[in-house]
C-alpha cells in the first residue's frame, strides 16, 4: 500500500478512454463498478467535449457479485454495438473488474460480433494511464493496420495525440503546417480523429511522426518493424527542437528541408534588450519526461536560463530524465509524490518552476511563479484560442506563456530604484485596489537581534542588517534573508551585520 | 402537513430500469464531509482510481494539506505478499504522526477493498485501541458497488452513531452536514422559539459530537440519511419525519413538525418565521419570473431529487415531468410525495441511455443531470443544470431559498442573454462522435 494524496497520472483504462474518446467510430466497452463513470466528466467538462465519451460501463453492483456479471457485461457490449454501431470495439476492465476475473475479451469474442474486437489488458494495479494510452493504441493498430502499397506522394502519419493530451489539438495543426512547408502530406492522425477505417491504411504512409513517446512509442516501434515505417526521435518543441525535427524528416524522405519561418518571432523576442533580465533565471522543470525535455533545451539555449532542477513524474521516461539530468550536473526527480517534488522545490528555491498544474499549486503556497508546461491537464489548459507547443507558433506561445508569471525586467529595475520609497513599500498595499495608503511608520530603533529562521538556528541578525534588509525589495528579501543566512552559517558567522549581507549578495552575485 | 388535501404521488408507480448509470460513488461525499469535521481525515483504501475519482470531483485540486487521502493497493497486497492490516497499520502511523490535528480518522472501504474482503471494522478497532484517547478511529464503506454519491455520507454517519456518547437527557439532533452558515441559521430559529439543547451530527470537532438515547429526538436535514435513521433509532432516538427544508414552504414545514413536537405556539412559530420566510419568498419570486411555467427533468444523482421537485413544481412555478432518484427511500420520502402533484414519471435506478432517449422526447426546459452528461446535452440544444453544484452549494433553510432557486434559473437566464448561435452549437472538437 502506497498512500497518496494527489495524483500526476490516473489508472490505465483512464488513457484507454483517452484513446477511445480521441477516436471516431470505435467504442469501448468497460467492466467497472458503479461510479467508475465519474471519468466522464474529465472529458465533457475539462476539455469541454460535446459528446459523451464512447464508453459503455458494466457499472456492476454488490448484488450482481454474488449473480453474473460475466452475462452482464456480455449484454452490455451486445447493446453498446447495437446502439453505437462502432466499426470495432476495444474492451476492458478497470481495477474491481479486473479482480472478479471475468476475462472481458474472452467473453466478447464468444459474442459473435461482426466488427473487430480489440481485448485491452491493462493492470491497474501496476500501472498507470500513460501506459494505458500507450497500450491501447499498440492494440488498436496491431490488430487494424494491414500493410498496402505507399502513397504516391510522400505522406507522414502523426501519431501519439490523444483526447486530454497537452495542447495535443493545436499541435497537429502547427506539425502538418510544417511537414506542408516541406512538400509532405499527412496520411492518418491517431488515434485523435482517426477511424478504425484510417487505422487500417495507416502503411500508406512512407514514415511516422511520433509527437508523443508517452503514448504512441510501442506503436510506432511495431510499425517499423511490421510496416517497415521509420518514425521521428526528436519532439519539435523549441526552435531548435523544431531545426532538428525538420532535419530528421529530410533525412527520412531524401526531401530538402524548407521552413517557413516568417511567424517565429521567439528568437528576436528573447535578443530584445527588455528580455535581459532573463538572463541566469534559476528555473525548476518538471512534468511528462517528452515536455521536460523540450522544456530543458528551451530554458538552457533559447531563453538564457538556468537550468536548477528537473523531473518526471512517468518511470517510463526515468531513464532519459535521469541521463539529461546527468548531463546537467544535477540529480533527477523521479517520483509521482507531489510531496517529493514540493520538498525539492522547496530546497531549490527557483525562480520560476516549469511544471504541471500540481506545480502550480506547489508554486502559490512556496511563492514562486509558474508556467504549465505539460499534463496533467486542468480546464485552463484547453484555451479557445491557438496555443501550440510544438513548431514556429509553438515557440511563439512557449516565450510568451514562460514569460507571463515572471515581474518584468522594467519593472525590477523601477522596484530597484523606489525601494526605499515612503510610498512604494510592501505595507503601502497595492494603488490600483483603491485602499487607502498607509505611510511607512518609522521603527524605533531596538537593539535586541532579531530571531534568525528555524532552520539556520545557529545565527542572528544584529539590528542594523534586520533594518538593511527591510529596504530589499519584499519580493527578494526572503532569498536574500536565506542566502545571507545560509552564507553566515556555512562561514560560521555567528551574527549578521550590514557587512555580512552585503558580502553574501557579493558571493551570490552572477555576471 | 396534518390536513393535506392531496395525496400527490403517493401511490405513483415507480419505473425502475437497470442498464449503464451515470452516477458517483459514495466516495465523492469525503469532499464536503472533510470541510465539514474540522480534525477529522479520510483515508480511502482502494485504488488509484479512487484518488483519481477523489482529485476530479474535488474540482481537480484543492490542494493547502487536504485531509483526505487514498491507501492505493498495489500488487503485493493483492497477491497476499503483504499483509493488508500491517500495511494499513503503518500508513496510518505515519499519517498520525504527520498530522498531530487529526482526531478522527476514517478508513473509508472501496470497490476493490470490498470484494478482496479487506476487513477494516477490524483494522480501525485495533487503530482506535492504539491511538485512543486522541484519535478515534472508524470506518465504512464508500464503495460504488454499494453507494451511490450521497450515500456515503449516510454510511460515514451511520458508522458514527454507534459510539456516541449515552445520555438520558432529552435533546434534538439535527442530522446530516450543512455548512456551518446554514447550521447556525437553523439553530438561531429553534432557539428563538424557545428549543434549546439542539446538536448536530456530524459536530464540526470530535469532541463536540451529540449524546444519543431513548429521550433524543431528532430531525433530517438531508433526504438521503436511511442508514442513518436507522442506526439512531436503535439507539433508541425519535425520528421527527417531515418535508426537507428546501425552499420557503419546506423549511417552514420542517420547523412546524419540531415546532408542534415541542409545543410552540401558532404567535411565537409566526413571530420567529414570519421575516425569514417572508425574505425567502420575495427571493423566490425572482427566480420565478425566470423559471415560472417552464418544465424540468431530472436524472438520478444525489436523492436531493424528490424535495427538490416538490421545491420547483410548488413554489417555482415549473412542471415536473421526470423525477428520476438514485434510490428511494419510501419511509422518509413519504412527506415529500405527499405533497408532488400528480404528474411526473418517477424513476428510480437508471439505465442511461434509456433515460437519454426520454430526456430527448421530452426535450424539457431544464434538464438537470451529471457533469458527464451536461455539456453534450448543452451541444444538443437543451439547457442543464449541474446536480453537483446543488451538494456543495449552501441551499438549505430560509436564506438560502432564494439562492436554490437562482441555481436553476441561470442556466435560462443565461441562454435568454447569450446571442443565438447558428448551429453548429459546440466547435467541432475532434473525434467521439
Amino acid at each position: 500500500m502506497k498512500l497518496s494524496l494527489w495524483t500526476y497520472e490516473g489508472p490505465p483504462h483512464v488513457g484507454a478512454m483517452r484513446v477511445a474518446t480521441a477516436m471516431k467510430g470505435l467504442h469501448y466497452v468497460l467492466h467497472a463498478p458503479q461510479g467508475d463513470t465519474y471519468a466522464d466528466l474529465l472529458f465533457t467538462m475539462i476539455e469541454r467535449r460535446d459528446h459523451r465519451p464512447p464508453v459503455s460501463y458494466t457499472t456492476f453492483q454488490a448484488r450482481d457479485l454474488g449473480a453474473d456479471t460475466a452475462t452482464l457485461f456480455k449484454t452490455t457490449a451486445q447493446d453498446a454495438v447495437a446502439r453505437f454501431a462502432p466499426q470495432a470495439i476495444i474492451v476492458g476492465a478497470s481495477c474491481t473488474a479486473e479482480l472478479i476475473q471475468d476475462d472481458p475479451g474472452g467473453l466478447a469474442a464468444t459474442l459473435g460480433l461482426n466488427i473487430p474486437v480489440i481485448p485491452l489488458d491493462l493492470p491497474s494495479y501496476q500501472r498507470k494511464e500513460g501506459f494505458g494510452t500507450d497500450e491501447t493504441f499498440l492494440q488498436i493498430v496491431r490488430h487494424l493496420a494491414k500493410p498496402c502499397a505507399r502513397s504516391e506522394a510522400i505522406t507522414a502519419n502523426l501519431i501519439g495525440p490523444t483526447a486530454l493530451g497537452f495542447r495535443h489539438r493545436d499541435d497537429i495543426t502547427e506539425v502538418t503546417r510544417l511537414l506542408a512547408d516541406m512538400g509532405i502530406g499527412v496520411n492518418v492522425v491517431a488515434p485523435m480523429g482517426a477511424s478504425p477505417a484510417d487505422i487500417a491504411r495507416m502503411g500508406a504512409a512512407h514514415f511516422n511522426v511520433l509527437m508523443y513517446p508517452e503514448h504512441a512509442e510501442s506503436a510506432a516501434r511495431w510499425m517499423q518493424t511490421n510496416l517497415g515505417q521509420p518514425y521521428t526521435k526528436c519532439v519539435p518543441i523549441g526552435v531548435g527542437a523544431t531545426r532538428d525535427f525538420l532535419a530528421e524528416v529530410a533525412g527520412l524522405t531524401g526531401l530538402p528541408v524548407r521552413a517557413d519561418t516568417s511567424r517565429l518571432r521567439l528568437p528576436w523576442w528573447t535578443r530584445s534588450v527588455d528580455s535581459t533580465y532573463l538572463t541566469g533565471k534559476r528555473v525548476f522543470v518538471f512534468g511528462d519526461g517528452t515536455h521536460v525535455a523540450a522544456a530543458v533545451r528551451i530554458a538552457r539555449e533559447e531563453m538564457g536560463f538556468t537550468v536548477a532542477g528537473i523531473g518526471c513524474y512517468n518511470r517510463e521516461m526515468a531513464r532519459p530524465i535521469r541521463a539529461l539530468a546527468q548531463s546537467l550536473g544535477l540529480e533527477a526527480v523521479i517520483s509521482d509524490d507531489y510531496l517529493d517534488v514540493e520538498e525539492a522545490i522547496a530546497a531549490l528555491q527557483p525562480e520560476l518552476i516549469l511544471g504541471t498544474q500540481m506545480e502550480r499549486h506547489i508554486g502559490k503556497r512556496l511563492g514562486i511563479p509558474c508556467a504549465v508546461i505539460s499534463a496533467p491537464v486542468h480546464v485552463q489548459d484547453f484555451p479557445a484560442r491557438y496555443a501550440p507547443q510544438m513548431g514556429w507558433e509553438g515557440a511563439n506561445v512557449i516565450f510568451d506563456t514562460w514569460v507571463h508569471p515572471l515581474v518584468m525586467g522594467l519593472e525590477d529595475h523601477l522596484l530597484h530604484m523606489f525601494r526605499d520609497d515612503f510610498e512604494f513599500h510592501d505595507a503601502a498595499g497595492a494603488s490600483h485596489h483603491g485602499g487607502q495608503h498607509s505611510e511607512r511608520v518609522p521603527e524605533a530603533e531596538t537593539l535586541v537581534p532579531s530571531m534568525p529562521n528555524a532552520d539556520q538556528s545557529n545565527v542572528i541578525w544584529l539590528a542594523p542588517a534586520e533594518k538593511e534588509l527591510k529596504k530589499i525589495p519584499f519580493f527578494v528579501r526572503g532569498k536574500a534573508r536565506r542566502n545571507t543566512e545560509a552564507y553566515a552559517s556555512e562561514r560560521g558567522i555567528a551574527a549578521i551585520s550590514v557587512e555580512t549581507l552585503y558580502e553574501a549578495k557579493a558571493h551570490y552575485a552572477r555576471g | 402537513m396534518k390536513d393535506l388535501p392531496e395525496i400527490g404521488c403517493s401511490n405513483t408507480p415507480v419505473l425502475k430500469q437497470r442498464g449503464q448509470r451515470e452516477v458517483f460513488c459514495g466516495l465523492t461525499g469525503i469532499i464536503w464531509l472533510h470541510r465539514k469535521m474540522q480534525d477529522a481525515f479520510f483515508l480511502v483504501v482502494g485504488s488509484r482510481t479512487c484518488a483519481h475519482l477523489l482529485q476530479s470531483a474535488a474540482g481537480v485540486m484543492i490542494f493547502a494539506q487536504p485531509r483526505f487521502g487514498t491507501a492505493i493497493l498495489e500488487e503485493k497486497d493483492l497477491a497476499g505478499l503483504a499483509d493488508s492490516q500491517t500495511e494499513i497499520d503503518r500508513e496510518v502511523a505515519r499519517l498520525l504522526a504527520r498530522r498531530p490535528d487529526i482526531k478522527q480518522l476514517f478508513l473509508v472501504g472501496s470497490c476493490p477493498s470490498e470484494v478482496i474482503k479487506l476487513d477494516l471494522a477490524k483494522a480501525a478497532q485495533r487503530l482506535s485501541a492504539q491511538f485512543a484517547p486522541h484519535v478515534r478511529v472508524l470506518n465504512y464503506s464508500g464503495s460504488g458497488i454499494e453507494t451511490t454519491f450521497t450515500q456515503g455520507e449516510d454510511a460515514c454517519l451511520a458508522a458514527m452513531v454507534p459510539v456516541l456518547p449515552a445520555t438520558q437527557d432529552a435533546g434534538l439532533i439535527l442530522v446530516g452536514a450543512l455548512p456551518d452558515v446554514v447550521e447556525d441559521q437553523a439553530l438561531a430559529l429553534l432557539a428563538e422559539m424557545g428549543i434549546t439543547h439542539v446538536t448536530c451530527l456530524p459536530a464540526r470537532r470530535a469532541g463536540e459530537m451529540p449524546a444519543i438515547g431513548p429521550n433524543t429526538r431528532f430531525a433530517l436535514v438531508q433526504p438521503f440519511l436511511g442508514d442513518t435513521l436507522d442506526a439512531l433509532q436503535k439507539r433508541g432516538a425519535q425520528h421527527i419525519p417531515a418535508p426537507f427544508p428546501f425552499g420557503a414552504e419546506g423549511t417552514t414545514l420542517w420547523l412546524r413538525a419540531i415546532a408542534d413536537l415541542y409545543g410552540v405556539s401558532d404567535e411565537v412559530f409566526a413571530r420567529v418565521t414570519a421575516a425569514p420566510r417572508a425574505r425567502a419568498e420575495k427571493a423566490i419570486a425572482a427566480a420565478t419570473e425566470t423559471l415560472g411555467g417552464k418544465s424540468v427533468f431530472f436524472f438520478p444523482d444525489s436523492q436531493l431529487e424528490i424535495p427538490l421537485a416538490r421545491f420547483l413544481t410548488r413554489e417555482c412555478g415549473m412542471t415536473a415531468i421526470e423525477v428520476g432518484t438514485p434510490y428511494l427511500h419510501r419511509d422518509l420520502m413519504a412527506p415529500e410525495l405527499a405533497l408532488l402533484a400528480q404528474g411526473p414519471v418517477l424513476s428510480e435506478g437508471q439505465d442511461v441511455d434509456l433515460q437519454l432517449d426520454r430526456a430527448r422526447a421530452a426535450r424539457a426546459d431544464l434538464t438537470v443531470c451529471g457533469l458527464g452528461l451536461a455539456n453534450p446535452l448543452e451541444a444538443e440544444g437543451m439547457a442543464t443544470k449541474w446536480a453537483i453544484e446543488l451538494v456543495f452549494t449552501p441551499v438549505h433553510f430560509y436564506e438560502q431559498a432564494g439562492d436554490l432557486a437562482g441555481l436553476f434559473a441561470r442556466p435560462l437566464r443565461r441562454r435568454a442573454l447569450l446571442a443565438p448561435l447558428s448551429a453548429p452549437v459546440a466547435p467541432a472538437v475532434e473525434a467521439a462522435e
